[in-house]
Protein backbone atom coordinates (compact mmCIF):
# COMPACT_ATOMS: atom_id res chain seq x y z
CA UNK A 1 0.00 0.00 0.00
CA UNK A 2 2.23 2.35 1.32
CA UNK A 3 5.81 3.34 -0.93
CA UNK A 4 8.26 3.17 2.03
CA UNK A 5 7.04 0.70 5.20
CA UNK A 6 8.77 2.80 7.69
CA UNK A 7 7.12 5.99 6.96
CA UNK A 8 4.26 7.07 8.75
CA UNK A 9 3.71 10.48 7.22
CA UNK A 10 5.38 11.54 3.79
CA UNK A 11 4.69 15.06 2.51
CA UNK A 12 5.81 16.29 -0.64
CA UNK A 13 5.36 19.48 -2.64
CA UNK A 14 2.83 21.09 -0.60
CA UNK A 15 2.04 24.44 -1.26
CA UNK A 16 -0.78 26.69 -0.09
CA UNK A 17 -2.22 30.20 -0.50
CA UNK A 18 -3.95 32.29 1.53
CA UNK A 19 -6.03 34.42 0.00
CA UNK A 20 -7.72 37.30 2.46
CA UNK A 21 -9.06 40.68 0.58
CA UNK A 22 -6.89 41.45 -2.39
CA UNK A 23 -3.64 39.96 -0.77
CA UNK A 24 -2.14 36.99 -0.98
CA UNK A 25 0.20 34.71 1.37
CA UNK A 26 2.00 31.92 0.37
CA UNK A 27 1.85 29.93 3.68
CA UNK A 28 3.37 27.29 2.83
CA UNK A 29 5.85 26.84 -0.15
CA UNK A 30 6.79 23.74 -1.45
CA UNK A 31 7.11 21.71 2.26
CA UNK A 32 8.92 17.79 1.62
CA UNK A 33 8.54 16.36 4.79
CA UNK A 34 8.75 12.04 5.89
CA UNK A 35 8.23 11.40 9.47
CA UNK A 36 9.18 7.62 10.24
CA UNK A 37 6.59 5.32 12.54
CA UNK A 38 7.56 5.77 16.09
CA UNK A 39 9.37 9.00 15.73
CA UNK A 40 9.23 12.10 17.88
CA UNK A 41 9.01 14.62 15.10
CA UNK A 42 9.48 18.53 15.44
CA UNK A 43 8.39 21.76 13.64
CA UNK A 44 10.69 24.81 14.79
CA UNK A 45 9.95 27.92 13.54
CA UNK A 46 9.09 31.87 14.13
CA UNK A 47 5.92 33.08 14.15
CA UNK A 48 3.66 32.80 10.80
CA UNK A 49 6.77 30.60 9.13
CA UNK A 50 3.51 28.41 8.16
CA UNK A 51 3.71 25.34 10.69
CA UNK A 52 0.13 25.39 12.08
CA UNK A 53 -0.87 26.25 8.31
CA UNK A 54 1.32 22.35 7.26
CA UNK A 55 -0.39 20.60 10.22
CA UNK A 56 -4.22 21.24 9.32
CA UNK A 57 -3.70 20.20 6.29
CA UNK A 58 -2.11 17.07 7.24
CA UNK A 59 -4.94 16.82 9.66
CA UNK A 60 -7.43 16.82 6.49
CA UNK A 61 -8.81 20.64 7.75
CA UNK A 62 -7.33 22.77 4.98
CA UNK A 63 -7.18 21.45 1.37
CA UNK A 64 -4.03 22.20 0.22
CA UNK A 65 -3.31 24.18 -2.95
CA UNK A 66 -0.78 21.61 -4.86
CA UNK A 67 1.36 18.38 -3.32
CA UNK A 68 0.28 15.48 -1.75
CA UNK A 69 0.15 13.48 2.01
CA UNK A 70 0.27 10.53 3.23
CA UNK A 71 -0.72 9.07 6.06
CA UNK A 72 -0.15 5.37 6.68
CA UNK A 73 -0.68 4.49 2.92
CA UNK A 74 -4.12 6.72 3.03
CA UNK A 75 -3.61 9.59 0.08
CA UNK A 76 -5.43 12.77 2.54
CA UNK A 77 -5.28 15.18 -0.31
CA UNK A 78 -7.61 12.78 -1.80
CA UNK A 79 -9.87 11.47 1.23
CA UNK A 80 -9.05 14.35 3.82
CA UNK A 81 -11.70 12.58 5.79
CA UNK A 82 -9.55 9.36 6.57
CA UNK A 83 -7.35 11.70 8.69
CA UNK A 84 -9.55 11.69 11.43
CA UNK A 85 -9.31 8.05 12.17
CA UNK A 86 -5.91 7.91 11.84
CA UNK A 87 -4.42 10.94 14.00
CA UNK A 88 -5.65 12.63 17.44
CA UNK A 89 -5.13 15.99 16.91
CA UNK A 90 -4.59 18.76 19.39
CA UNK A 91 -5.00 22.83 17.80
CA UNK A 92 -3.15 25.81 18.43
CA UNK A 93 -6.31 27.04 20.41
CA UNK A 94 -9.31 25.06 21.36
CA UNK A 95 -12.55 26.35 22.81
CA UNK A 96 -14.61 23.34 21.76
CA UNK A 97 -14.79 21.21 25.00
CA UNK A 98 -15.29 24.80 27.30
CA UNK A 99 -18.52 23.65 28.20
CA UNK A 100 -17.67 20.62 29.42
CA UNK A 101 -15.97 19.12 32.47
CA UNK A 102 -12.87 17.87 32.14
CA UNK A 103 -13.58 13.98 32.46
CA UNK A 104 -16.51 14.70 30.40
CA UNK A 105 -14.39 16.72 27.45
CA UNK A 106 -11.98 13.57 27.64
CA UNK A 107 -14.51 10.84 27.78
CA UNK A 108 -16.87 12.57 24.76
CA UNK A 109 -13.62 12.58 22.58
CA UNK A 110 -13.21 9.14 23.27
CA UNK A 111 -16.84 8.14 22.24
CA UNK A 112 -16.63 10.10 19.24
CA UNK A 113 -13.46 8.26 17.97
CA UNK A 114 -15.54 4.90 18.85
CA UNK A 115 -15.02 3.52 21.90
CA UNK A 116 -17.60 2.02 24.02
CA UNK A 117 -18.58 4.27 27.08
CA UNK A 118 -17.38 1.80 29.04
CA UNK A 119 -13.67 1.72 27.13
CA UNK A 120 -13.98 5.90 27.32
CA UNK A 121 -14.91 6.17 30.62
CA UNK A 122 -11.48 3.75 31.67
CA UNK A 123 -9.19 5.55 29.13
CA UNK A 124 -10.64 8.98 30.47
CA UNK A 125 -9.79 7.70 34.31
CA UNK A 126 -6.31 6.30 33.31
CA UNK A 127 -5.62 9.69 30.94
CA UNK A 128 -6.54 11.69 33.66
CA UNK A 129 -4.48 9.70 36.74
CA UNK A 130 -1.81 9.95 33.94
CA UNK A 131 -1.17 13.79 33.98
CA UNK A 132 -2.00 14.55 37.32
CA UNK A 133 -5.57 16.09 36.26
CA UNK A 134 -7.73 14.35 39.22
CA UNK A 135 -8.34 17.83 41.29
CA UNK A 136 -9.49 19.18 38.11
CA UNK A 137 -11.63 16.55 36.73
CA UNK A 138 -15.12 17.35 37.12
CA UNK A 139 -14.25 21.53 36.33
CA UNK A 140 -15.75 22.97 33.03
CA UNK A 141 -12.74 23.68 31.03
CA UNK A 142 -13.85 27.04 30.40
CA UNK A 143 -13.37 28.16 34.42
CA UNK A 144 -9.78 26.84 34.75
CA UNK A 145 -6.19 28.77 33.60
CA UNK A 146 -4.83 28.50 30.30
CA UNK A 147 -2.21 26.11 31.79
CA UNK A 148 -4.62 23.70 33.10
CA UNK A 149 -7.14 23.96 30.00
CA UNK A 150 -4.64 22.91 28.02
CA UNK A 151 -3.61 20.37 29.65
CA UNK A 152 -6.94 19.21 29.54
CA UNK A 153 -7.36 19.34 26.10
CA UNK A 154 -4.70 17.47 26.05
CA UNK A 155 -5.87 14.86 27.77
CA UNK A 156 -8.81 14.19 25.51
CA UNK A 157 -6.50 14.21 22.49
CA UNK A 158 -5.10 11.36 24.08
CA UNK A 159 -8.44 9.30 24.78
CA UNK A 160 -8.88 6.68 21.73
CA UNK A 161 -5.69 5.59 21.01
CA UNK A 162 -4.22 6.91 17.64
CA UNK A 163 -0.97 5.54 15.97
CA UNK A 164 -0.22 9.36 15.22
CA UNK A 165 -0.45 12.02 17.57
CA UNK A 166 -0.24 15.59 16.01
CA UNK A 167 0.34 18.27 17.87
CA UNK A 168 0.35 22.05 17.68
CA UNK A 169 2.67 23.67 20.55
CA UNK A 170 0.86 21.64 23.35
CA UNK A 171 3.33 23.02 25.82
CA UNK A 172 2.17 26.58 25.45
CA UNK A 173 0.99 28.16 29.11
CA UNK A 174 2.04 25.40 30.77
CA UNK A 175 4.25 24.67 34.16
CA UNK A 176 7.29 22.56 34.09
CA UNK A 177 5.15 20.00 36.45
CA UNK A 178 2.37 19.77 33.13
CA UNK A 179 5.21 20.00 30.56
CA UNK A 180 6.91 17.00 32.07
CA UNK A 181 3.15 15.14 32.43
CA UNK A 182 3.16 15.86 29.07
CA UNK A 183 6.32 14.60 27.65
CA UNK A 184 6.44 11.74 29.41
CA UNK A 185 2.59 10.68 28.51
CA UNK A 186 4.11 10.91 24.52
CA UNK A 187 7.01 8.93 25.56
CA UNK A 188 5.17 6.32 27.11
CA UNK A 189 2.98 5.73 23.79
CA UNK A 190 5.69 5.75 21.45
CA UNK A 191 7.54 3.05 23.85
CA UNK A 192 4.85 0.99 24.74
CA UNK A 193 2.80 1.77 21.31
CA UNK A 194 5.07 2.81 18.82
CA UNK A 195 3.10 5.63 18.55
CA UNK A 196 4.22 8.38 15.88
CA UNK A 197 4.65 12.20 17.23
CA UNK A 198 4.54 15.04 14.97
CA UNK A 199 4.40 18.02 17.39
CA UNK A 200 4.97 22.06 16.44
CA UNK A 201 7.28 24.10 19.07
CA UNK A 202 9.02 27.05 19.57
CA UNK A 203 10.55 26.20 23.16
CA UNK A 204 14.23 24.81 21.37
CA UNK A 205 15.44 23.53 24.94
CA UNK A 206 12.40 21.39 25.13
CA UNK A 207 12.62 20.25 21.67
CA UNK A 208 16.40 19.29 21.93
CA UNK A 209 15.53 17.16 24.90
CA UNK A 210 12.27 15.71 23.52
CA UNK A 211 12.59 15.20 19.53
CA UNK A 212 13.84 12.47 17.43
CA UNK A 213 14.40 15.13 14.31
CA UNK A 214 13.93 18.48 13.84
CA UNK A 215 12.40 20.13 10.98
CA UNK A 216 13.09 24.28 10.66
CA UNK A 217 10.30 25.74 8.68
CA UNK A 218 10.79 29.55 7.68
CA UNK A 219 8.69 31.38 5.01
CA UNK A 220 7.06 28.36 4.31
CA UNK A 221 9.93 26.09 3.39
CA UNK A 222 12.03 24.10 5.21
CA UNK A 223 15.48 25.35 5.42
CA UNK A 224 16.93 22.12 7.70
CA UNK A 225 15.81 18.88 8.40
CA UNK A 226 17.93 16.55 10.97
CA UNK A 227 18.36 15.26 14.59
CA UNK A 228 18.93 18.13 17.37
CA UNK A 229 22.57 16.91 17.45
CA UNK A 230 23.35 17.18 13.61
CA UNK A 231 21.52 20.82 13.68
CA UNK A 232 24.08 21.39 16.01
CA UNK A 233 26.97 20.26 14.54
CA UNK A 234 26.22 23.14 12.10
CA UNK A 235 27.68 25.18 14.96
CA UNK A 236 30.30 22.77 15.61
CA UNK A 237 33.71 24.21 17.38
CA UNK A 238 31.51 27.33 18.53
CA UNK A 239 31.31 28.29 21.77
CA UNK A 240 28.72 30.76 23.76
CA UNK A 241 29.50 33.63 26.09
CA UNK A 242 26.74 35.19 27.73
CA UNK A 243 27.82 38.61 29.23
CA UNK A 244 25.62 40.77 31.39
CA UNK A 245 26.36 43.59 32.95
CA UNK A 246 24.67 45.54 36.53
CA UNK A 247 23.89 48.64 34.41
CA UNK A 248 25.73 50.22 31.14
CA UNK A 249 28.38 47.98 29.27
CA UNK A 250 31.55 49.44 30.48
CA UNK A 251 32.52 50.57 26.89
CA UNK A 252 35.65 53.04 28.03
CA UNK A 253 37.41 49.15 28.43
CA UNK A 254 39.04 48.53 25.19
CA UNK A 255 38.33 44.68 25.26
CA UNK A 256 34.47 46.06 25.64
CA UNK A 257 34.30 48.18 22.96
CA UNK A 258 35.61 45.73 20.66
CA UNK A 259 32.71 43.40 21.17
CA UNK A 260 29.96 46.00 21.23
CA UNK A 261 29.50 45.31 17.56
CA UNK A 262 29.51 41.96 17.51
CA UNK A 263 27.61 41.13 20.32
CA UNK A 264 24.19 40.36 19.66
CA UNK A 265 22.20 42.48 23.03
CA UNK A 266 18.82 41.94 24.93
CA UNK A 267 18.59 44.29 27.50
CA UNK A 268 21.38 43.88 29.66
CA UNK A 269 22.59 40.51 28.26
CA UNK A 270 25.50 40.71 25.26
CA UNK A 271 25.52 37.36 23.05
CA UNK A 272 28.53 36.46 21.53
CA UNK A 273 29.14 33.29 19.54
CA UNK A 274 32.84 32.29 18.95
CA UNK A 275 35.67 30.29 18.93
CA UNK A 276 36.63 28.40 22.42
CA UNK A 277 40.20 30.32 21.90
CA UNK A 278 38.32 33.72 21.59
CA UNK A 279 36.01 32.88 24.35
CA UNK A 280 38.81 31.92 26.50
CA UNK A 281 40.57 35.54 25.92
CA UNK A 282 37.61 37.51 26.25
CA UNK A 283 36.30 35.78 29.30
CA UNK A 284 40.11 37.09 31.21
CA UNK A 285 39.14 40.87 29.82
CA UNK A 286 36.14 41.23 31.21
CA UNK A 287 36.69 39.26 34.38
CA UNK A 288 39.85 41.45 35.65
CA UNK A 289 39.79 45.42 36.19
CA UNK A 290 36.91 47.82 35.39
CA UNK A 291 34.86 45.41 33.43
CA UNK A 292 35.01 42.65 36.22
CA UNK A 293 33.49 45.35 38.67
CA UNK A 294 30.52 46.39 36.02
CA UNK A 295 29.78 42.47 35.21
CA UNK A 296 27.13 41.14 37.00
CA UNK A 297 26.83 37.27 35.48
CA UNK A 298 28.55 35.72 32.59
CA UNK A 299 27.98 32.09 30.94
CA UNK A 300 29.94 30.33 28.67
CA UNK A 301 28.05 27.40 26.98
CA UNK A 302 28.24 25.00 23.94
CA UNK A 303 26.28 25.66 21.23
CA UNK A 304 22.49 24.83 21.85
CA UNK A 305 19.59 24.47 18.96
CA UNK A 306 19.00 27.30 19.64
CA UNK A 307 22.59 28.62 18.11
CA UNK A 308 22.02 26.16 15.53
CA UNK A 309 18.56 27.55 14.21
CA UNK A 310 19.76 31.04 14.52
CA UNK A 311 23.02 30.08 12.38
CA UNK A 312 20.27 28.49 10.14
CA UNK A 313 18.69 32.29 9.22
CA UNK A 314 15.69 31.46 11.64
CA UNK A 315 14.35 35.18 12.48
CA UNK A 316 15.57 35.49 16.38
CA UNK A 317 12.19 36.73 17.46
CA UNK A 318 10.11 34.14 17.28
CA UNK A 319 11.91 31.41 19.31
CA UNK A 320 11.37 31.13 23.23
CA UNK A 321 14.36 30.38 25.33
CA UNK B 1 -48.63 39.49 32.51
CA UNK B 2 -50.34 38.13 30.09
CA UNK B 3 -53.36 37.94 31.88
CA UNK B 4 -54.13 41.48 31.54
CA UNK B 5 -54.50 40.78 27.34
CA UNK B 6 -55.80 37.79 27.50
CA UNK B 7 -59.30 36.45 29.35
CA UNK B 8 -58.54 33.42 31.71
CA UNK B 9 -60.47 30.45 31.18
CA UNK B 10 -61.16 28.29 28.03
CA UNK B 11 -60.75 30.29 24.97
CA UNK B 12 -58.23 30.04 21.99
CA UNK B 13 -56.12 33.03 23.46
CA UNK B 14 -55.28 31.49 26.51
CA UNK B 15 -54.52 28.34 24.75
CA UNK B 16 -51.97 30.17 22.39
CA UNK B 17 -50.37 32.17 25.36
CA UNK B 18 -49.49 29.13 27.30
CA UNK B 19 -48.42 27.40 24.31
CA UNK B 20 -46.50 30.16 22.89
CA UNK B 21 -44.60 30.72 26.11
CA UNK B 22 -43.83 26.85 26.56
CA UNK B 23 -42.50 26.97 23.20
CA UNK B 24 -40.50 30.26 23.86
CA UNK B 25 -38.42 27.97 26.24
CA UNK B 26 -37.36 25.77 23.49
CA UNK B 27 -37.14 28.96 21.34
CA UNK B 28 -34.51 30.50 23.48
CA UNK B 29 -32.06 28.10 24.08
CA UNK B 30 -32.54 26.38 20.25
CA UNK B 31 -32.24 29.93 18.50
CA UNK B 32 -30.26 31.94 20.30
CA UNK B 33 -27.92 30.02 23.19
CA UNK B 34 -27.22 27.55 19.87
CA UNK B 35 -26.28 30.06 17.42
CA UNK B 36 -24.32 31.95 19.98
CA UNK B 37 -22.47 28.49 20.81
CA UNK B 38 -21.50 27.30 16.94
CA UNK B 39 -20.98 31.00 16.09
CA UNK B 40 -18.19 30.94 19.33
CA UNK B 41 -17.39 27.56 17.80
CA UNK B 42 -16.52 28.00 14.45
CA UNK B 43 -14.86 32.11 15.18
CA UNK B 44 -12.58 30.52 17.53
CA UNK B 45 -11.73 27.54 15.63
CA UNK B 46 -13.48 24.98 17.83
CA UNK B 47 -14.88 23.21 14.84
CA UNK B 48 -11.65 21.50 14.65
CA UNK B 49 -11.79 19.39 17.41
CA UNK B 50 -14.97 17.98 15.95
CA UNK B 51 -13.52 18.23 12.18
CA UNK B 52 -10.20 15.38 13.41
CA UNK B 53 -12.56 12.92 14.85
CA UNK B 54 -14.40 10.45 12.59
CA UNK B 55 -18.51 12.13 13.04
CA UNK B 56 -20.59 13.26 10.49
CA UNK B 57 -21.41 16.61 10.70
CA UNK B 58 -25.27 15.83 10.89
CA UNK B 59 -24.15 13.97 14.21
CA UNK B 60 -22.49 16.83 15.76
CA UNK B 61 -25.27 19.46 14.99
CA UNK B 62 -27.54 17.26 16.02
CA UNK B 63 -25.93 15.81 19.19
CA UNK B 64 -25.26 19.52 20.54
CA UNK B 65 -29.31 20.29 19.08
CA UNK B 66 -30.47 17.11 21.68
CA UNK B 67 -28.14 17.90 24.30
CA UNK B 68 -29.11 21.78 24.08
CA UNK B 69 -32.74 20.92 23.80
CA UNK B 70 -32.82 18.17 26.12
CA UNK B 71 -32.13 20.96 28.91
CA UNK B 72 -35.28 22.76 28.25
CA UNK B 73 -37.11 19.88 28.61
CA UNK B 74 -38.03 20.93 32.66
CA UNK B 75 -38.37 24.70 31.84
CA UNK B 76 -41.06 23.73 29.24
CA UNK B 77 -42.76 21.72 31.79
CA UNK B 78 -42.74 24.12 34.42
CA UNK B 79 -44.19 27.18 32.07
CA UNK B 80 -46.87 24.81 30.52
CA UNK B 81 -48.10 23.55 33.66
CA UNK B 82 -47.89 27.17 35.23
CA UNK B 83 -49.78 28.36 32.40
CA UNK B 84 -52.59 26.23 32.51
CA UNK B 85 -52.68 27.10 36.33
CA UNK B 86 -52.68 30.72 35.29
CA UNK B 87 -55.61 30.17 32.56
CA UNK B 88 -57.34 27.03 34.47
CA UNK B 89 -56.73 25.18 31.29
CA UNK B 90 -56.52 21.45 31.89
CA UNK B 91 -52.94 19.80 32.39
CA UNK B 92 -54.20 16.09 31.56
CA UNK B 93 -52.20 16.52 27.92
CA UNK B 94 -49.59 18.04 28.72
CA UNK B 95 -47.92 15.15 27.57
CA UNK B 96 -47.59 16.03 24.15
CA UNK B 97 -44.94 18.14 25.17
CA UNK B 98 -42.85 15.33 24.99
CA UNK B 99 -43.64 14.76 21.06
CA UNK B 100 -43.34 19.14 20.82
CA UNK B 101 -40.01 19.42 22.54
CA UNK B 102 -38.10 17.68 20.31
CA UNK B 103 -39.77 18.55 16.97
CA UNK B 104 -40.12 22.41 17.95
CA UNK B 105 -36.68 21.93 18.87
CA UNK B 106 -34.87 20.23 15.65
CA UNK B 107 -36.38 22.48 13.85
CA UNK B 108 -35.61 25.69 16.07
CA UNK B 109 -31.94 24.30 16.75
CA UNK B 110 -31.33 23.64 13.07
CA UNK B 111 -32.17 27.13 12.40
CA UNK B 112 -30.06 28.10 15.47
CA UNK B 113 -26.89 26.45 14.63
CA UNK B 114 -27.21 27.44 10.79
CA UNK B 115 -27.48 31.07 11.92
CA UNK B 116 -24.47 30.67 14.13
CA UNK B 117 -22.31 28.60 11.49
CA UNK B 118 -23.13 30.72 8.70
CA UNK B 119 -23.06 34.16 10.28
CA UNK B 120 -19.57 35.86 9.13
CA UNK B 121 -18.84 37.40 12.64
CA UNK B 122 -19.31 36.30 16.03
CA UNK B 123 -21.51 39.26 16.96
CA UNK B 124 -23.79 38.52 13.80
CA UNK B 125 -24.42 35.20 15.23
CA UNK B 126 -25.26 36.37 18.56
CA UNK B 127 -27.87 39.13 16.95
CA UNK B 128 -29.19 37.17 14.60
CA UNK B 129 -30.07 34.46 16.68
CA UNK B 130 -31.54 37.15 19.62
CA UNK B 131 -33.76 38.07 16.39
CA UNK B 132 -35.30 34.98 15.67
CA UNK B 133 -35.39 34.62 19.67
CA UNK B 134 -37.46 38.01 19.31
CA UNK B 135 -39.41 36.66 16.31
CA UNK B 136 -40.64 33.38 18.02
CA UNK B 137 -41.86 36.05 21.16
CA UNK B 138 -43.99 37.93 19.11
CA UNK B 139 -44.95 35.98 16.84
CA UNK B 140 -45.25 32.49 19.23
CA UNK B 141 -47.03 34.24 22.11
CA UNK B 142 -49.75 36.60 20.99
CA UNK B 143 -52.69 34.41 19.16
CA UNK B 144 -52.73 34.49 15.58
CA UNK B 145 -56.02 35.02 14.75
CA UNK B 146 -55.76 38.78 16.47
CA UNK B 147 -52.11 39.00 14.33
CA UNK B 148 -52.38 41.80 10.85
CA UNK B 149 -52.67 39.03 7.76
CA UNK B 150 -48.56 39.72 6.95
CA UNK B 151 -47.60 39.03 10.11
CA UNK B 152 -49.45 35.90 9.92
CA UNK B 153 -48.00 34.63 7.27
CA UNK B 154 -44.36 35.47 8.67
CA UNK B 155 -46.05 33.42 11.64
CA UNK B 156 -46.36 30.53 9.05
CA UNK B 157 -42.97 30.62 7.98
CA UNK B 158 -41.24 30.15 11.72
CA UNK B 159 -41.22 26.51 12.25
CA UNK B 160 -41.95 26.98 16.16
CA UNK B 161 -45.82 28.13 15.08
CA UNK B 162 -46.68 24.32 14.23
CA UNK B 163 -45.13 23.39 17.49
CA UNK B 164 -47.43 26.30 19.59
CA UNK B 165 -50.28 25.54 17.50
CA UNK B 166 -50.45 21.93 17.81
CA UNK B 167 -49.69 22.25 21.55
CA UNK B 168 -52.57 24.37 21.68
CA UNK B 169 -55.38 22.79 20.37
CA UNK B 170 -54.69 19.91 22.88
CA UNK B 171 -56.36 22.23 25.41
CA UNK B 172 -59.83 21.87 23.43
CA UNK B 173 -61.97 19.64 24.85
CA UNK B 174 -62.22 17.35 22.21
CA UNK B 175 -59.03 17.58 20.51
CA UNK B 176 -58.98 18.05 16.54
CA UNK B 177 -55.90 14.75 16.73
CA UNK B 178 -55.72 14.79 13.33
CA UNK B 179 -54.70 18.76 13.03
CA UNK B 180 -52.08 18.10 15.69
CA UNK B 181 -50.38 15.57 14.20
CA UNK B 182 -50.34 17.65 11.23
CA UNK B 183 -48.91 20.36 13.03
CA UNK B 184 -46.61 18.09 14.35
CA UNK B 185 -45.81 16.42 11.22
CA UNK B 186 -44.89 20.29 9.32
CA UNK B 187 -42.65 20.67 12.31
CA UNK B 188 -40.72 17.88 11.95
CA UNK B 189 -40.35 18.01 8.10
CA UNK B 190 -39.40 21.71 9.05
CA UNK B 191 -36.92 20.14 11.64
CA UNK B 192 -35.20 17.60 9.15
CA UNK B 193 -35.10 20.75 6.61
CA UNK B 194 -33.25 23.04 9.08
CA UNK B 195 -31.52 20.26 10.27
CA UNK B 196 -30.14 19.49 7.14
CA UNK B 197 -29.36 23.52 6.61
CA UNK B 198 -27.54 23.46 9.35
CA UNK B 199 -25.15 20.08 8.59
CA UNK B 200 -24.38 21.55 5.24
CA UNK B 201 -23.78 24.98 7.14
CA UNK B 202 -21.23 23.13 9.36
CA UNK B 203 -19.65 21.53 6.17
CA UNK B 204 -19.07 24.95 4.94
CA UNK B 205 -18.04 26.25 7.83
CA UNK B 206 -15.40 23.34 8.62
CA UNK B 207 -13.28 23.45 5.92
N1 LIG C 1 -6.86 31.85 7.82
C1 LIG C 1 -5.86 32.60 7.32
N2 LIG C 1 -6.11 33.54 6.39
C2 LIG C 1 -5.12 34.28 5.87
N3 LIG C 1 -3.83 34.17 6.21
C3 LIG C 1 -3.50 33.24 7.13
C4 LIG C 1 -4.50 32.42 7.74
N4 LIG C 1 -3.89 31.61 8.63
C5 LIG C 1 -2.58 31.90 8.57
N5 LIG C 1 -2.32 32.89 7.68
C6 LIG C 1 -1.00 33.43 7.33
O1 LIG C 1 -0.20 32.35 6.88
C7 LIG C 1 1.10 32.43 7.40
C8 LIG C 1 1.44 31.16 8.16
O2 LIG C 1 0.58 31.05 9.29
P1 LIG C 1 0.66 29.84 10.31
O3 LIG C 1 -0.47 29.98 11.23
O4 LIG C 1 0.80 28.59 9.55
O5 LIG C 1 2.03 30.16 11.07
P2 LIG C 1 2.73 29.41 12.28
O6 LIG C 1 4.05 28.95 11.80
O7 LIG C 1 1.84 28.40 12.84
O8 LIG C 1 2.94 30.61 13.33
P3 LIG C 1 2.84 30.64 14.94
O9 LIG C 1 4.16 30.20 15.43
O10 LIG C 1 2.61 32.08 15.25
O11 LIG C 1 1.71 29.77 15.34
C9 LIG C 1 1.15 33.70 8.24
O12 LIG C 1 1.71 34.72 7.46
C10 LIG C 1 -0.29 33.99 8.54
O13 LIG C 1 -0.49 35.37 8.66
MG1 LIG D 1 0.85 28.17 14.63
Amino acid sequence: MSKAPQGCCTVSGLVKTYRAGGTEVRANDGIDLAVRRGEIFGLLGPNGAGKSTLVRQLTGLLRPDAGSIDLLGHDIVRHPERAARLLGYLGQESTALDELTVALAAETTGRLRGLTRRQARTETVDVITELGLEPLAHRPLAKLSGGQRRLACFAATLVGDRPLLVLDEPTTGMDPVARRAVWSAVDRRRAERGTTVLLVTHNVIEAETVLDRVAVVDGGKVIACDTPGGLKALVDGHVRLDLVWRHDAPTEVPAVAALADRAERTGRRWTLRTTPDEARELVAAVTTGPAFAALDDFTLATPTLEDAYLRLGGRHGGLAR
Amino acid sequence: MMRGVVDPGDNPSAHAVVSGSAVLVVAFVALNLLAQYFGKLRHTGGLDHYATLPVPPASVVLGTAAAYASFTVPGVFVTAAAGSWMFDLPMGRLWILLAVIPLAGAALAGLGAALGLLAPRQELATLAGQLGMSAALLLGVLPASRLPVPVQWLRDLLPSSYGVDAFALTFAPQPDWARVLLDLGVCGAVGLGSLTLATWAYRRAAR
